[in-house]
């Protein structure tokens, strides 16, 4: 597969009052042509000025970035063949909807039914196809988050930058959204670049994932291969749940030195055979499981998720803990 | 508004505020109604009250004279003019200071406003002895940029505000779409800022038009229309001459006003939602 954007070495740092900020530090990404790819990262990791940097509205202090091939860091937002939708939409509130969703034909000289037409079917793509006469402020976030994304889609972008697209949008609407991106991608075979703190999101809508702390890049992988094998702590403490880890108490109970059990593999059972033991501390409900606090020797405390379906232990009680060989993931040393 | 809505105060309060506030709108207004009416008063030496009799020959009058319409010309050009130079430097100015950051941001923004909180005297002589140092002549022009001092800074305040509120990323999204920058400014910015623009030119049109101390020192042979009045009350020859004009300033200047504040009531519902 071709490469659709490529960062090498990209960094960029802001001075602010005498002091400088590496908001992005030496990231080198590539994304192909057709993906899916999620940059994911707590707020401040850098993953927002690496889309803006791709779309042009923030320029890297050094390193290269190409699209399609083409070396376009020095050239501005208009000249670059993505599109953007801003985490406010950023829809024009003075224009009508069909005026925004036409904008971009508009300023590339393109006649007036001409382009009226393409919004019209535009907004069909999106399932908007009423509202082309209202104003922004008419509609609903739901409904404004879809016409940012025909507006940006018109002029056929080979790649669509999504900065936190549905963060606005509440959790139902959230949900469905996120499957019609993905499916709107799927068919649009196009590369979408979207920008998400939010772990779930990352998980379920991505073909691959770059995970930003402190303005690196820790892992890129697919969202199966992160969650079960991360290569940091950070990405496996960010990723889900996840016990970690280090010290004595890893190479006890686990043979490494740093290491990484999902809760979702610890089993309750008997004495006999068990990896542990220890009292339970907490239970948390989680509808589908009940989440386990258990302290365990040498003041661990190991999260242990069992099925809502079978009882759980109160809290003060003694269980024993199981696990597969399979379920231990070393960590590297960072 | 439906007025019934509002909880009615108690008597008492009421009667005295009602009092308070009826005085404060007469104390402002009746010398404006004393002017409209001894603009139609008989009697053109010295203003008695009540005027001896009522006529309407002072408008014909006023029509007739030559140096009214030289000096409504002059104020008008000077204001056009003062006002057209402070729309494209106070957007400039408003543009540089609302987006970006730069050193000495802070100075320029307090030094911009300044004018408008220094006495106009100061300004005037200030002005005056520049003029003098740089050997410019008093003309129109002089005039004109004695104004636009104070006119820049009503528009550069209602562009700064008003780009303060728009969303950078409105300007971004219209940069990714595919605009260039002056694309960008003709149907993004220009639409946003335009009622601001408009209020804000009113105001400087308004505040240029009636303007009497930086003109007098700013001025050489020119007689501005507020000039010419205040020339107009030293001799006592057709007085009333000067309240018909004046009836013509009140409204010239009433009309722009209510139309800034309407202007700028719409603009603000429009980007809150």
């Amino acid at each position: 597969m071709s490469s659709a954007v490529t960062l090498n070495r990209v960094s960029c740092v802001f001075q602010s009052g005498g002091k400088a900020f590496r908001a992005v530090d030496q990231v080198d990404l590539e994304v192909r042509a057709g993906e899916f790819f999620t940059l994911l990262g707590p707020s401040g990791s850098g993953k927002t000025t690496c889309l803006r940097m791709i779309g042009g509205f923030t320029l890297p202090t050094e390193g290269t970035i190409l699209i399609q091939g083409e070396d376009v860091t020095h050239q501005p937002p208009y000249a670059r063949p993505v599109n953007t939708v801003f985490q406010d939409y950023a829809l024009f509130p003075h224009m009508s909807i069909l005026d925004n969703v036409a904008y971009s034909q508009m300023v590339r000289g393109v006649e007036r039914a001409v382009r009226e037409k393409r919004a019209r079917e535009l907004l069909d793509l999106v399932r908007l196809p009423d509202v082309a006469q209202r104003r922004p402020a008419q509609l609903s976030g739901g409904q404004r988050q879809r016409v940012a994304l025909a507006r940006a889609l018109i002029s056929q972008p080979r790649v669509l930058l999504l900065d936190e697209p549905l963060g606005a949008l509440d959790l139902k609407l959230r949900e469905q959204m996120q499957s019609e991106l993905k499916s709107l991608q799927r068919e649009l075979a196009i590369s979408f670049i979207f920008v998400t703190h939010d772990q779930h999101e990352a998980l379920s809508m991505s073909d691959r994932i770059g995970v930003f702390n402190k303005g690196r890049i820790e892992q890129i992988a697919t969202p199966a291969d992160l969650y079960a094998r991360p290569a940091t702590r950070f990405v496996a403490e960010f990723v889900g749940a996840a016990n970690v880890l280090s010290g004595e108490g890893a190479r006890t109970l686990t043979g490494h030195d740093s290491a990484m059990i999902r809760p979702e593999l610890i089993r309750l059972g008997t004495e006999s055979g068990a990896r542990t033991g220890g009292t339970v501390a907490e239970t948390q409900y989680f509808g589908a499981f009940w989440r386990l606090h258990v302290a365990v020797a040498a003041g661990a405390r190991l999260l242990a998720d069992v099925p809502a379906a079978t009882g759980v232990p109160a809290v003060g009680q003694n269980t024993f803990l199981h696990w597969d060989d399979g379920a231990v993931h070393a960590l590297g040393a960072a | 508004m439906p007025s019934s809505r509002r909880p009615r105060s108690a008597p008492g309060a009421s009667w005295l505020l009602k009092t308070a506030t009826w005085g404060g709108v007469l104390f402002l207004h009746v010398p404006l109604a004393l002017i409209i009416l001894y603009a139609f008063s008989s009697e053109d030496k010295s203003y008695v009250f009540p005027p001896p009799g009522l006529t309407t020959q002072w408008f014909a009058v006023t029509l007739g004279r030559t140096d009214v319409w030289a000096a409504v010309t002059l104020s008008v050009q000077v204001a056009a003019l003062s006002t057209a130079i402070a729309i494209v430097l106070g957007t400039l100015a408003a543009g540089a200071l609302a987006r970006w950051q730069f050193f000495g941001r802070e100075t320029i923004s307090l030094l911009l406003i300044l004018p408008l909180a220094l006495p106009g005297v100061i300004t005037g002589i200030a002005l005056r002895s520049a003029y003098h140092t740089l050997e410019i002549p008093f003309s129109f022009w002089t005039i004109v940029v004695g104004h636009a001092t104070f006119c820049v800074v009503v528009v550069y305040n209602n562009a700064v505000a008003r780009l303060r509120r728009i969303s950078p990323s409105l300007l971004e999204a219209s940069m990714d779409l595919g605009a260039n920058a002056f694309q960008t400014f003709r149907y993004v910015l220009l639409p946003q800022l335009g009622s601001a623009l408009l209020a804000g030119g009113l105001l400087a049109f308004a505040l240029s038009f009636d303007e009497v101390i930086v003109t007098t020192f700013t001025a050489g042979q020119q007689t501005t229309l507020p000039i010419w009045m205040v020339q107009e009350l030293i001799r006592p020859r057709q007085r009333p001459v000067t309240n018909v004009v004046a009836v013509f300033i009140i409204a010239l200047t009433f009309i722009p006003i209510v139309a800034a504040y309407w202007l700028t009531r719409s603009g603000e519902d429009g980007s809150a939602r």
